[in-house]
């Protein structure tokens, strides 16, 4: 089948592959693009662990077709911090024990940052409701309700401080 | 994990969307959110050697709230309807089954037209468009037309729309009736093991109109016109609710699977249809 040329701005870098219409964006993302942050944790769309930020958008990168991403501005864990300048968030999971094994995290994390931009002062609840699209299989969830409630006061708190 | 290989196409309106499947039959499908085709073609249970992408088409998108009329593109996602404060103060109950629709990545992606044109009765839109009475605008070579959802649903994945059209609008009146949408289900994402979309409206002390239709308790969503009759008129007491739920019940025809056996299915029918109408009593 035609290849055709994907073009997709990750993590504010342009990037250009070349790619059959059936291959999924996880896949171009990880294989192709270098980004192998995003995870694959299931075949059925539930895990949530190859969760990106497209567009403005959560979404899961294993359910969707890169060809679809065309042209988009996609954000991945390793376009929200590094090891020498975590983002928040990465700071906080690593204080409260956000996480274990650490297959779910890049999803999760990429996942909680939309979640706070979207509801940046959540409740426990709202928290639990918003990453109802990622599963962890090591924490128990209760670890990483602590972190992203954590960020969240940290964010506000810079936020006001900022003013 | 690794669907077929197959053809794409993006086409900027519906006449090249309808070339398309005028060209390949039944080679082509349309691709909206793909938040159920996707999954079926990595798992090569559905087979589709040409894609349609339909994200470029303008038409297919946004809520119109006009005159007391609600116009919804096929293409308007979960996020957007639960988002539009528009919409929530034309017809609220749509947020309210939004919210208990999959996850919040899958409902940044997955749109109302393909919940309900995707024929799964464990959607929960289509029994929610019972409910509502509402239209489904298909385009297709020949023209625009509407059908009822009502009339929509023949079977588990089937339905009235023709493999060579497109279903591009769902139009319903806004309604400020008291609402629920009450859902069981095993966890976040699950398909209901039951759902009840319920309106009512009240005159006085008494049950003006009521609707009442159920997801995923048959091959096909059901509106049950008999639980309608019970209330209309009854001060929706408990009497008038057994009544009701029992002329539901006979409405359902659920089938064993993981989610339970089929008398588990009606016991869980039961409490669902009760909640539902009560809650949306509350709410009149």
């Amino acid at each position: 089948m035609t290849k055709q040329i994907i073009k997709l701005t990750v993590n504010g870098e342009e990037q250009e592959v070349l790619a059959e219409p059936r291959e999924l964006l996880i896949y171009v993302l990880r294989e192709k693009m270098g980004m192998k942050g995003p995870h694959v944790g299931c075949e059925t769309s539930h895990c949530g662990a190859c969760t990106v930020e497209m567009d403005g958008k959560s979404v899961k990168s294993c359910t969707m077709f890169a060809a679809q991403a065309q042209g988009a501005e996609i954000t991945t864990i390793e376009g929200l911090g590094t090891p020498d300048n975590l983002h928040v968030l990465q700071e906080n999971f690593k204080e409260h024990h956000g996480l274990q094994c650490g297959y779910c995290t890049p999803g999760m994390i990429t996942r909680a940052h939309r979640l706070l931009q979207e509801n940046p002062n959540p409740t426990e609840e709202e928290v639990r409701f918003g990453i109802a699209g990622n599963i962890c299989r090591c924490t128990g969830y209760q670890n990483i309700v602590k972190s992203i409630l954590s960020a969240a006061a940290e964010l506000n708190a810079a936020k006001e401080a900022a003013q | 994990m690794i669907p077929a290989a197959f053809e794409y196409h993006r086409p900027s309106d519906i006449a090249g969307a309808l070339s398309v499947l005028a060209e390949h039959g039944d080679d082509a499908r349309v691709l909206a959110g793909g938040h159920s085709l996707i999954p079926m073609m990595k798992l090569r249970m559905a087979d589709v050697p040409h894609l349609i992408d339909l994200q470029d088409i303008d038409v297919l998108k946004g809520i119109k709230i006009d005159g007391g009329t609600v116009t919804i593109g096929a293409m308007v996602t979960q996020h957007e309807i639960i988002v539009s404060d528009a919409l929530f103060a034309a017809a609220p109950i749509m947020r309210e089954a939004a919210l208990q629709i999959a996850d919040p990545q899958v409902r940044y992606m997955g749109t109302i037209g393909g919940n309900v044109a995707n024929g799964d009765p464990g959607n929960d839109m289509p029994g929610l468009m019972q409910c509502l009475d509402a239209s489904f605008v298909l385009e297709g070579a020949d023209g625009t037309r509407t059908t009822k959802a009502r009339d929509f649903y023949e079977a588990a994945y089937m339905t009235e729309r023709d493999d060579e059209e497109i279903l591009t609008h769902i139009v319903f009146d806004a309604t400020t009736a008291g609402y629920a949408y009450e859902k069981q289900k095993r966890k976040i994402g699950d398909y209901a093991t039951a759902a009840c979309a319920a309106l009512i409206t009240k005159d006085g002390d008494t049950v003006a109109s009521a609707s009442i239709s159920m997801t995923n308790l048959s091959d096909v969503p059901v509106f049950s016109e008999a639980a309608n009759a019970a209330l209309v008129g009854t001060t929706c007491d408990a009497a008038a609710v057994k009544a009701a739920v029992a002329a539901a019940l006979e409405d359902i025809d659920p089938t064993e699977d993981n989610r339970g056996p089929v008398e588990f299915k009606m016991h869980v029918a039961g409490i669902i249809i009760a909640r539902a109408i009560e809650r949306a009593w509350s709410r009149a």
